[in-house]
């Protein structure tokens, strides 16, 4: 069973046993607007809880996407290579950006549920 | 004053719409210790005439390089502009304008950079050019920084052919930026074989075609080295017309080009303002500096062209940005397309035979001039000569006689007397051969 | 075609424009791109015959052929005025584009740098055969020491960004000589990336430094910031909101205190040259911009210059080559970090410096003169400032007047209106002025900066005026759908920006010719 739970700096994270899909929030890429490149991690990685993790670049920005936890790449989505607009048009699903390997599960317990997250940009708009 | 178009009863009515006395109480936040009330010691406004007068004095006592026989290159080479060239780039709405960032109104600018860019991957044999850089030695340093950070290694090899006003710059941003650089010895021999040095951290090797002596190589081994050690070649050109001759970098296995492409469409202006190119291949695209122009459709699906990926650019990227580098060398880079243009496949070529062939003849003679030798077995319009003895003093004597014979290697390399003998001599197609004459002749009676 | 440019190009201007058959339309003229005007053996140039010679051009000898276009003289003279008559200049009217100082570029700058006796040298003759050119640059360097109260200035750097890097690395090469290990920069959060992207190319860590509610770099906030891992602070004064920092001397001293050194980013300094002068602030590192200030011409994208005033403390670490002078009065180069110059930082780009900027700069100064010079910021600040209030009732100013020479605006007017601030600049194009700079500065939201610069007349700025506020009227009364499809009377109306950066054509191809006669 795999629960969604999100970072503030608006990262979804969904989970399953020790292994996450990562990508960003439906909200934070209409911020963005059209997503022309991602520049993702190799696989093999290691990435630390609230650093950078990937680049997600629009046309007039570009940002940083924080890994929600530690933990190592195990694979990159692929498919952003040949369509960035999959970020858009299904950020939640086809628009993941990578896989990782949890490092350490209690750090799940630092991330917002749905409702949070919802509370949270709520206050933003 | 002719600049200012406000009258005085013009900014009285301004004054009294924003609601202030005087200009001094839009002033009011600048300290007290800072408002200053005594002129500056500085004269005052002149009109035109006087103006003239006074620069014209001193660009007087100056000796353009085209009134005697000149024989100067070393980064910097005397070719014809055509008349045409100086005439559309001094048109109000190339030179007043600004960086396109509404390309609905700077069309102009865009599709000139996209041709420039298309020209300069064209002569490289590159698959793609930015919108150029400052000058070939901060093209050749942002090469070095971007092979850093493709191959997230931190030292560049760096061949004792390459321009050393070129190396002085890489080594001031590696100082700086972090990373370092190993430096051939000058390479006056020709011998130099780099092969053994691309260590596992090596990022680039940086090389120069046709190198400071004036020698020309083919680079494609030293390529398959490079790329076998997960490195790049960078290759640097100085004298771009040399491409009209010699095979492209691309065809070498270059893996970025950094030129200095001031013979084409640009005086020599005492050293600037030049035009840096830079060209990589397609897989490094988005790792490039500066801007780049690309094509797109606008809203009635016509074609046309916007600066574009300029979320590398620093005014987006800030501190994360590929460079801190604004502007490109506009202007230079469209009097480049220009003269380009006007040249073609069938002129570009022929420049370069010409070049070839009157600093060939130029050799010849002056290696007949007993105690003078020919250092280089290959050159394109410039070689090095070795003389009986130190060659500043010669070029001094030389200018004294009203002939800019050369660049001594001394005045570019201080500290190295096994080189002070040697002379860099270029010939362009602006030489005549009573320019040959006078030269050839001036140095046998000073030898 | 996209959602996006389906709904722009369903909006039809009122006056329903003709077709023609050539695809251009009237003085707008289509023109293709060179390689497509291609005539193969056609050439814009004679040259003279080659002499027969035996190459010495070795083993790398070119074989295949480049695939450059020929073109004759009077194609190519065609096609390069065609395209100038797409671009909008300072020639063809008001630019007023923030902290970028759009002056008129006099013509007489063009004629006097074109002399042989300075466009006509090698960079390499011997010194005795170019004091005049050397002679030039020591007067120009004069006059910028003179204007900002420095006693030293590094002429080489060849733009803004490069006299940024200038003014930091000597900074470092400063902190470094000290043994100090100060590597954190601050940079007001209001700066231009350049700031920050100079700071990180010196080694330095970044921290921003917010402003305050008047718009100015928050004093105390900065005091919390120093410390003695702090190295320097990046300022610009005026700052990017167009307003002069009221506290400079106090943030000085404090950055001082801290032992640290303050840059400032000349970019502004149109709104103080002739009355104030950085100096007397206790900047200690400023870079001017010669194609701001000093009217050199933008051409379009650069070249510019960027010469760095530096203190007494940083003097000694100026780049190579230096400009010098003996007794006799003889000029030389500095070339070698040896003697006064042993401690300079090293080099920054191949020669001396944008000589040819340097003449039009310094035809420019003499032309104004010192009582011109404090006329052209006063002006320049006038304008700034009828603008800012004649536009402030209906326009939302960010800050309250008076600004320096450029007042800022951000998007609280278009509220509700569903125009965002980039409609309400594709609509003054159709109004024939370019845009004043949107977005930027990041602080303010939407933000509209506009620098008229001195050059203006009263009549422009009046023109203007009218048209924002007709344009703000429309705005702000449901007329949302003209700003959406503007601009629709310039040559090409808005552009597939996410296309060109999805799928980057950065170039021409032959095999590109064919997909788009097909489209």
């Amino acid at each position: 069973m795999s629960t969604t739970h999100y970072a503030k700096s608006h990262e979804w994270i969904r989970i399953e046993g020790d292994i996450a899909t990562v990508g960003i929030s439906p909200y934070a890429q209409q911020q963005l607007g059209d997503v022309v490149f991602v520049e993702l991690p190799q696989p093999g990685a290691t990435l630390v809880r609230g650093k950078e993790a990937a680049v997600v670049e629009s046309v007039k920005a570009a940002s940083e996407v924080y890994a929600p936890v530690s933990g190592t790449v195990i694979e990159a989505n692929a498919a952003l290579a040949d369509d960035p607009s999959l970020v858009n048009q299904d950020a939640g699903g086809s628009g993941w950006f990578f896989k990782l390997k949890l490092s350490d599960t209690a750090e799940i317990g630092e991330l917002l549920n749905e409702d949070d997250y919802t509370a949270l940009i709520a206050e933003l708009e | 004053m002719r600049y200012l178009p406000l009258t005085d009863a013009e900014r009285q009515d301004m004054l009294a719409v924003i609601g202030v006395s005087s200009i001094d109480a839009l002033f009011r936040d600048v300290p007290a210790s800072a408002v200053r009330h005594e002129p500056f010691p500085l004269p005052p406004h002149q009109g035109e005439l006087e103006v003239e007068r006074a620069l014209s004095r001193l660009a007087a006592r100056n000796v353009p390089a085209g009134s005697v026989p000149s024989f100067l290159g070393a980064g910097a080479y005397r070719h014809h502009v055509p008349a045409t060239v100086d005439y559309l780039i001094q048109r109000g709405e190339f030179l007043t304008a600004y960086t396109p960032y509404q390309p609905e109104v700077s069309q102009g600018t865009l599709q000139a950079l996209f041709e420039f860019q298309t020209q300069v991957a064209m002569i490289t044999g590159m698959d793609v050019a930015n919108a150029s850089m400052y000058d070939g030695a901060s093209a050749a340093t942002e090469a070095v920084l971007m092979a850093n950070r493709v191959t997230r290694r931190g030292r560049a090899i760096v061949s004792g052919g390459l321009h050393p006003h070129y190396r002085a710059t890489i080594a001031t941003h590696a100082h700086f930026a972090g990373f370092t650089i190993e430096a051939a010895a000058p390479d006056a021999a020709g011998t130099e074989d780099l092969g053994d040095r691309i260590g596992p951290d090596v990022a680039c090797v940086v090389v120069q075609n046709p190198d400071l002596f004036g020698r020309v190589r083919d680079y494609s081994d030293l390529a398959a080295q490079c790329h076998a050690a997960g490195a790049l070649l960078v290759m640097v050109v100085t004298e771009i017309i040399s491409l009209g001759l010699i095979k492209s970098p691309g065809e070498m296995g270059a893996d970025i080009v950094a030129a200095e492409g001031q013979s084409l469409g640009n005086p020599l202006n005492f050293g600037g303002p030049y035009v840096g190119l830079f060209a990589t291949r397609e897989k490094y695209v988005r790792q490039m500096p500066g801007r780049l122009a690309g094509e797109t459709t606008d809203a009635d699906g016509r074609r046309g062209w916007v600066l574009t990926l300029s979320t590398r650019e620093q005014h987006i990227r800030r501190e994360k940005a590929t460079s801190n580098i604004c502007t490109n060398a506009g202007l230079c880079a469209l009097a480049f397309s220009i003269h380009l243009a006007l040249l073609g496949e069938t002129g570009f070529t022929q420049l370069a035979e010409l070049n070839h062939a009157y600093a060939v003849s130029l050799a010849d003679r002056l290696a007949a001039i007993p105690g003078v030798s020919v250092l280089n077995e290959s050159f394109f319009n410039e070689f090095t000569l070795r003389l009986p003895t130190a060659s500043a003093p010669i070029v001094d004597a030389l200018a004294a006689r009203g002939i800019l014979g050369g660049v001594p290697l001394s005045r570019l390399y201080s500290d190295a007397p096994d080189l002070a003998n040697l002379l860099l001599v270029t010939a362009t197609e602006t030489n005549t051969t009573a320019d040959m004459d006078a030269f050839v002749a001036a140095l046998q009676e000073l030898i | 075609m996209s959602d996006w440019s389906k709904a722009l190009s369903d909006f039809r201007p009122g006056s329903g424009a003709t077709s023609t058959y050539s695809g251009h339309r009237g003085l707008q003229i289509e023109e293709k791109l060179l390689f497509e005007r291609d005539s193969p053996g056609c050439c814009g140039v004679d040259l003279p015959a080659v002499p027969k010679i035996e190459p010495r051009i070795g083993a790398a000898r070119r074989t295949g052929p480049i695939g450059l276009p020929g073109i004759s003289e009077p194609e190519v003279v065609r096609h390069y005025t065609r395209l100038s008559q797409k671009n909008y200049a300072i020639d063809t009217g008001l630019y007023p584009l923030g902290s970028c100082t759009m002056k008129h570029n006099p013509r007489l700058n063009e004629k006097l740098a074109r002399l042989p006796g300075f466009a006509d040298l090698h960079p390499m003759q011997p010194l005795e055969t170019v004091q005049g050119a050397l002679e030039l640059i020591d007067t120009l360097a004069n006059w910028l020491k003179i204007l900002t109260g420095m006693p030293a200035v590094a002429m080489s750097p060849a733009a803004g960004a490069q006299g940024e890097l200038c003014g930091m690395m000597a900074i470092r090469a400063a902190v470094d000589a000290k043994g100090e290990a100060r590597r954190r920069v601050l940079v007001a959060d209001s700066a231009h990336g350049t700031n920050p992207a100079t700071a990180v190319a010196c080694g330095f860590t970044v921290d921003s430094v917010p402003a305050n509610q008047q718009g100015r770099v928050d004093l105390a906030a900065l005091k919390a910031q120093l410390g003695p891992d702090v190295a320097a602070l990046m300022l610009t004064n005026p700052n990017t909101c167009g307003l002069f920092e009221s506290e400079i001397v106090e943030i000085a001293e404090a950055v001082h205190a801290a032992g640290a050194y303050l840059y400032c980013d000349g970019a502004n300094f149109n709104a103080i040259v002739g009355r104030v002068r950085p100096g007397d602030l206790g900047v200690d590192a400023m870079h001017i911009n010669l194609h701001k200030t000093f009217s050199t011409p933008h051409g379009g994208g650069g070249p510019g210059s960027g010469p760095v005033v530096l203190s007494a403390a940083l003097a000694r670490f100026a780049p190579l080559p230096w400009v010098i002078q003996d007794e006799s009065g003889r000029f030389a180069l500095a070339d070698t970090a040896e003697g006064d110059a042993a401690q300079s930082f090293g080099r920054l780009k191949a020669f001396h410096g944008q000589m040819g900027m340097f003449v039009r700069a310094l035809a420019y100064m003499m032309s104004h003169g010192a009582d011109g010079l404090r006329q052209v910021s006063s002006d320049a600040v006038l304008n700034a400032n009828y603008l800012l209030a004649s536009l402030k009732d209906v326009m939302s100013a960010a800050f309250d007047g008076p600004c320096m020479h450029e007042a800022l605006f951000d998007d609280r007017f278009l509220k509700d209106t569903g125009v965002t601030t980039l409609d309400f600049a594709k609509a003054l194009l159709d109004e024939g002025f370019h845009p004043m700079t949107v977005y930027f500065p990041l602080v303010v939201h939407g933000a509209l900066l506009i620098e008229p610069t001195e050059t203006e007349s009263k009549a422009t700025l009046d023109r203007f005026i009218m048209v924002l506020r007709s344009l703000t009227s429309d705005a702000t009364s449901g007329k949302g759908d003209k700003f959406h499809a503007a601009p629709t009377l310039t040559p090409r109306r808005r552009f597939d920006e996410t296309r060109a950066a999805r799928a980057p054509v950065l170039k021409w191809t032959k095999q590109a010719e064919g997909r788009m006669a097909a489209e």
